[in-house]
Formats: C-alpha cells, structure tokens, sequence
C-alpha cells in the first residue's frame, strides 16, 4: 500500500525533558496503525507534532512523499490531518451545535443557520448516536463529549484522522460502535492512527502496531506479527516490575458505611444521587464507572473536601458526614487525588516537607513551636527506601520528579499514619507499567494488614485484577455490585451504561 | 419631567454604552482591558482636536475610534504576541492616556467647536412617552442603538463572531478548528478599543464640545465593571449603561432642584452604585453558570504543555 505519511527522525524537547528523542514511522493508505506505549513515551507529543500543535526541534515529516512543514493545526488541517484530543477540545459554554459550526470547513460569514443543522443532524443519525443539538457541551457526559469530537472529525474531509484514547470514556458496547465506524472509514480508504494502551483493542483493530518507548519508536509489527505478550514485553522493555499477591478473603465487619449521600457540583447538578455504598475490614473494593458520573464527588465527600448535600457518610459507625479534611485525616481515611500534581502534593516544596504534609503537627517533627529538620529528614530517608522513590537531590522541588515517583510520595505520605480506610482515585492514570504495579502492591499488602480501600478505576482490567468487589457508579448512583470472579465484563459494560442493574 | 429625565438618562449614559462594548468584545476574545478609561482619553482629545481643525464632526469620531485603535494596538501586542500580564498592560494603558492627553490637549484647553446636534427622526420621535427621548437625539446616540444590534448579530449570527467567542472560550479549541487565535485577539483588542475611543469622543464632541483635562472621570472604570453586570451581552449593557446613566441624571436633577444633600454625596452615587452591582452581579454568577468567557486573562502558548 502507497504510503500516506512519513516521519523520520522526530525530536521534540520541552525545558528541562526530552519528550521525543528519536520517532521514525510510516502510516500507509487505508491502514488503522496504533500506537503503543506506556503514559510518558511520547505519544500525545507527537500527534501534537503531527497535528502542528508543536513544532518539531529536528526530524522531517513527508506527505505522499513529499516534505512538509506544519507552522499551526490550521496548516495540518488544510492537508486534511484531524485530531480528537485526549483532553477535548470542546466550548463548555457553547451548544453542540456550535461546537461542531466551528469545527466544520467553508462555511460562509453569514452562515446557513437551518442548512447546516440539518446536515448535522444527518452525520449524527448516520452513526447512530443520540445528540440533542442545543444542549450546552458542560452538561452532557464525557462519553457524548467524545462522540461530538468525532462527529466534529468525521464531518470534515480528513484522510488522516488520528484518535488519541478514544475509548478511555467509553463504555465497552460504545467502543464497539466506535470501532464499527473506523472500519468503515477504512474501507472507505482513510488511515487512522488510534492510540490506545488497552491490549485488548490493540489486538481487535490494528492492522500495524508502533511501539513508542521513552520518547522513541522502537519497532513496528504487522497484523499476525504481534499478541498481547509480546507487545506487552516490548512496551516495558528491560523494567522490573514489582510482584504481589491478593490478600487473603476480608472479614464481614464495616468499616465504612455509605448512606443515601447526595452532592451537588457548583453548577447545581447532582454528581451523587441517593448513592450507598458498604465496606468491609480488608477489602478491596472496586468503583467501575464511565468517568464524569459521580467519581470525584463520591471521593472528595469521602475526604471532606466537599460539602455533602444530604445523607450520611459513618466510619466505625461514627458520623463524619460533616467534617473537614483535617478531622477526615484522623478518622483513619486516606487519600490518593485524581489530579495529583494539582492538589497531591505542594509542587514547589522539597520531598522532605512533601511527606508530612499531613502530619506535620505530630510530636516527633518538631521541637515546641520550630519544625526539627532532622527528624524530618530521616523519615524522608525512610520513606524513599520503604517505598523505593527514586528521589532528586535533596531540597529539590518534588515538581521535578515522574509521575510515578510522585505517586509514591503521595502513597508515601497518606500510608504514614496507618489508615482504616484508603479512598483512590485513578491511581495507576498515566503511570508506567512497574510503577502501577508498585501501586497495586501497596493496595494488596494493605489489604492484608486489615486497610481497606476504594479503588476508583475506568480500567475495567484493573479492577478485575485487584478488586474483592466491584461496584458499579452511573449518574451518581449505585447501579450493583458484581463479582469479578463470577461476573463478565459485559455484565459490568451494561451496568455502567445504566442498562442492568444486578 | 419624567421625559426630560429619560432624555437626560440616554445622553449620559452613551459615552459608557460605548466605552462597555468595547470592553465588551476585548473580553469575548478572552483579553482583559482595563486600559478603558485612558482609551476614552485618548479618543476624546484626538475625536476634539481633529474636528477642531477640520470642522468636520465626522472626521472627529473616525479620528478617535483610529487613536484608540493604535493605543489599544499596545495592549494587544503586549497581551497577545508578548502573552504579557493583562492586568498590568491594562493599568499602564489609562496611566499613559492619562497623562498622553494632559500633555498634548494643553493647546486646545479652552477652545470649543459646534458639537453633534439633535436630529428627530421622522415618524419614530413622534412615539409616545420613549420617542423624545430616544428618537430626538443626536446622530453619534443612534449610532449607538445601530452598534448595540451589530455587535449581537455578530456574535451569535456570524462566523466570525462564532470564531471569536470560541477564541475567549477555549483558543486551544479554536487552534484546533484551524482558527487564527491571535489574529482574532488582535483585531478583538483592537477594534474593541476603537469604540472605546469613540465614546470618550461622545464626551468632547456631544456632551460638552470642548477639552478638558481628565474628562472622563473614572466612566471607564464604570464601563470594567458595566462589562459583568451585562454578563458579556451587548443588549444587557444598553441597560446598564442607561442604569448608570439614569442615576447620574437623577443626582443633576436633585442639585438642579436645591436639595440639602451634599452635591459631593450626590456625585458619588453613579460610583456607589458600581459597587453594589459588581457585589450582585458576581452573586449571582456564582450561583448560576457563569457567562464569563472561559480564558479571560489568560494568554494562550499552543506549546504550553497542559
């Protein structure tokens, strides 16, 4: 097959990181070609690079064999390159309809309001999907924002569209349909570049597979050439990755009790409805949920960081519906954010002030009114040799260190005192394969010490590798629990699309 | 008497409506400009002076919506090429046409010129009770009432303005679409301060035709604030801008009347008022969605790793 695309030699650097060290590629005619690789290897950077979003520092890119030089998206664009971003690129305030007016090519100064909408309207029934046109986009659950991005994509002439986690939003029966309309569009001769870290969907839709590591490519394979082991193998390369076990069964005592909580956003919403939930002394227990369906909400009532509507939150039978993050600290729960550079950790201070962030008042970390630096330090020391972080210089900002090392701080911090309960949300997001496995260790070992822990996940694989139970989230409230020895993954699909209830 | 007030209302509060639309569509394009107040300096001096030499009433508005265009061209550059500090851009623009204006008007202080007159418009100025008062006016007014329905048919009604809003809302978004961001903030910037510049010439050409120093007198702070209680709308800072208008010529009619009440106090009421609405109108945002573009003040880098 003639060759659309070319990349040859691609270097990308930011201050201070290399983001792209040397990426050489090649996207044929009519071909989905994913691309593989760990959260960090540069994937995103270089669709950026490809969409003209970032200009490349050294390294060429050939267009039907011929040199080209994207100076902004607008230039990609007009060579018919299109892009749905991982984080969208949608108007909140603005209605569906003009989210999609912008996107769309040649429409003229004095633009054909009831035209356009119809041709709109077609695209959307075309694909089968449920849009009403006038909603303003902050109101409609990220799986519709995704498909506006689509519609966005589709209803302009693209012969290269490139979809960066597609499917992280979806449900599984949605990814389906999504999968359904790529292979159309190649068979209509496009070429699609999907960028996934979901073996699964690896193995069902490519037809080639690059491997992106550390910022380079490291291999291409061909359909036939590859299964799930060997392309794990090769993502992860020559990294350990920390082995552990599942904790014995837990007991039936409550640790946490749930009842008929409510919380509305700062928009008035509802983000919990009616929402109850029990956990038990030593378990692991699982929130499958498509995101944006009440996660973050169930996670900050939990840790006091937001005020509860109505209903009731006990831990050990004590009420600490209304108490403020402080008090929730020292009713034993702990927490790992979602955003973890933004409220994780204190970017700015060192690693030492980072891990007692939380228990800096205690005793042993200060003489009378004055911090003891000393003691600070050695628990520091402690920290970073308990939990293998591979700290900076000493005194560095903690800003400056991975994101997986900077999960281990928070970990770090948030474990010091012991806690009853560990609320986590997303923990694994965006780490390398040995760090989330690190993660699920410390998840495993707690478990065994008697902690238990909400594991907030969209990774259905995760959940299932980890979780005693799942429970299932779908517009703030409880749909069921399921099994994960016993329940299929569909089972859970159609629970997290609202449609079963178990 | 109600009719002399409503008359005096609309002529009080034009120089403002101006000056908030213009606000206006710098902040739709997602750049905060409190450079208003000199803008409408600068507008002013140059709108006076080149009437003053030409005769021409209308060579006088395109002179000060040109000046404003290039002082506002300053901000621009240092907000959108140099993605400066909004805030700090804004403040040094009114301390330059502060001062730019003190400097360079001295040759005219005292001079006068015929300003705008009232024209009735036919059929419309007959209408009961609104049609003095808003049809029986001058031709710089009505150009006002044209400007309030341009700018929202732009908006809402043209690509362009489409592009703009998204540009305020989201210019990664925008980027994204293939819209040129900074052009569009640019000639936002720009442009919005050329109409700016026309209602500081409202001041020196209608209200009264001449040049004083600092003739403004904090109108442009009035319009920054007009820009939040109009949540962002051209219709809604017509009200406003009348609201404000309204009160001031109620506080001339109270001292024209001989009350006991202070004229200091009186005169200080139009700027009281600015205060109690900014307290509502920020209440009540914050309870419902805001209508605030979503990157006011925030410069936009496509390299900016997010």
């Amino acid at each position: 097959m003639p060759k659309l695309l070319q990349l040859q030699h691609i270097r990308k650097t930011f201050p201070g990181v290399v983001a792209l060290d040397d990426v050489s590629f090649s996207i044929a005619e009519g071909e989905i070609h994913t691309l593989l690789g760990e959260n960090g290897a540069g994937k995103s950077t270089l669709m950026n690079v490809l969409t003209g979003f970032y200009a490349p520092d050294s390294g060429s890119l050939l267009l039907d064999g011929q040199p080209v030089r994207f100076s902004s998206p607008r230039d990609s664009l007009a060579l018919g390159i299109g892009m749905v971003h991982q984080h969208f690129m949608l108007v909140a305030a603005h209605s569906v309809l003009e989210n999609i007016l912008v996107a769309l090519q040649g429409v003229p100064l004095f633009f054909p309001r009831r035209q356009l909408r119809s041709r709109i309207e077609q695209t959307i029934a075309e694909f089968g999907i449920e849009l009403e046109l006038d909603t303003p986009v902050w109101q409609l659950s990220i799986g519709a924002q995704q498909w506006i991005e689509l519609i966005k994509l589709l209803m302009r002439d693209c012969r290269l569209l490139i979809l960066d986690e597609p499917t992280a939003v979806l449900t599984p029966q949605e990814a389906d349909k999504l999968f359904q309309v790529l292979q159309r569009l190649k068979q209509q001769g496009k070429s699609i570049i999907f960028i996934s870290h979901k073996m699964r969907e690896v193995m069902e839709i490519s037809d080639r597979v690059t491997i992106l590591k550390k910022g380079s490519s490291v291999t291409t394979l061909e359909a036939g050439e590859f299964n799930q082991n060997k392309l794990a193998t090769l993502m992860i390369g020559g990294d350990r990755i920390p082995e552990w076990q599942k904790s014995l069964p837990f007991s039936d005592e409550l640790v946490l009790e749930i009842e008929n909580l409510a919380v509305r956003n700062d928009r008035g919403l509802a983000d919990l409805d009616n929402f109850n939930l029990q956990l038990k002394k030593g378990e692991i227990l699982g929130i499958a949920g498509i995101a944006g369906n009440g996660q973050k909400a169930l996670a900050e009532a939990l840790t006091g960081l937001t005020k509860v509507e109505s209903g009731r939150v006990l831990a050990n039978g004590e009420d600490i519906t209304r108490s403020c993050a402080r008090s929730s600290y020292i009713a034993g729960i702990a927490h790992i954010p979602e955003d973890r550079k933004a409220i994780g950790i204190a970017p700015d201070l060192s690693l030492d002030e980072n891990l007692i962030l939380k228990n800096f008042r205690a005793k042993r970390f200060r003489h009378g009114v004055f911090q003891s630096r000393s003691a600070i330090r050695n628990n520091a020391i402690e920290k970073v040799d308990q939990f293998a972080i591979k700290a900076g210089p000493q005194g560095s900002p903690v800003r400056l260190l991975s994101g997986g090392n900077i999960q281990k701080v928070i970990i770090a911090r948030e474990l010091s005192e012991q806690p009853t309960v560990l609320v986590a949300l997303y923990p694994t997001r965006g780490l390398d394969i040995g760090s989330a496995e690190y993660v699920h260790k410390v998840i495993a070992e707690g478990a065994g010490n008697g902690m238990s822990t909400i594991l907030i996940s969209e990774d259905l694989d995760e959940l299932y590798k980890i979780c005693d139970r799942i429970a299932v989230i779908f517009r703030g409230r409880l749909i069921g629990y399921a099994d994960p020895t016993s329940s299929s993954r569909e089972e859970i699909g159609l629970m997290m699309s609202g449609e079963v209830s178990a | 008497m109600l009719e002399i007030l409503l008359d005096a209302t609309v002529r009080a509060g034009t120089p403002i409506l101006f000056a908030t639309l213009g606000a206006i569509i710098n902040e739709r394009a997602g750049i905060i400009n409190l450079g208003i107040e000199g803008l409408m300096l600068i507008g002013a001096l140059s709108g006076f002076a080149a009437t003053f030499t030409s005769g021409s009433l209308l060579l006088g508005v395109v002179a000060a919506f040109v000046a404003a265009f290039i002082a506002g061209s300053i901000h621009a550059f240092i907000t959108v090429q140099l993605r400066g500090n909004q805030i700090v851009s804004g403040l040094a623009l009114t301390m330059f046409g502060i001062g730019v204006t003190a400097l360079f008007g001295r040759s005219v202080v005292g001079q006068t010129i015929d300003g705008f007159e009232r024209h009735a418009l036919p059929l419309l100025s007959k209408l009961p009770f609104v049609g003095k008062a808003f049809f029986n006016q001058n031709w710089l007014i009505y150009f006002s009432f044209l400007l309030v329905g341009l700018i929202w048919f732009f908006f809402y009604h043209t690509r362009w303005g489409l592009n703009l809003r998204t540009v305020g809302e989201n210019p990664a978004a925008a980027d994204a679409c293939g819209i040129a961001v900074n052009r569009y903030r640019f000639l936002a910037v720009a442009c919005g301060s050329g109409i700016v510049g026309i209602g500081g010439a409202y001041l020196s050409l209608a209200s009264t035709p001449m040049w004083i120093e600092n003739m403004t007198a904090g109108r442009g702070w009035i319009a920054v604030a007009l820009v939040i209680f109009a949540s962002w709308s051209s219709v809604r800072a017509l009200f406003g801008a009348y609201l404000f208008g309204g009160i001031t010529a109620m506080q001339l009619r109270f001292q024209a009347m001989g009350t006991t009440v202070s004229a200091h106090v009186l005169q200080m009421l139009p700027y009281v008022f600015t205060i109690v609405v900014l307290v509502i109108s920020t209440i009540r945002q914050q309870k419902g969605a805001s209508q605030q573009p979503g990157n006011l003040g925030l410069p936009y880098d496509r390299e900016d790793r997010k």
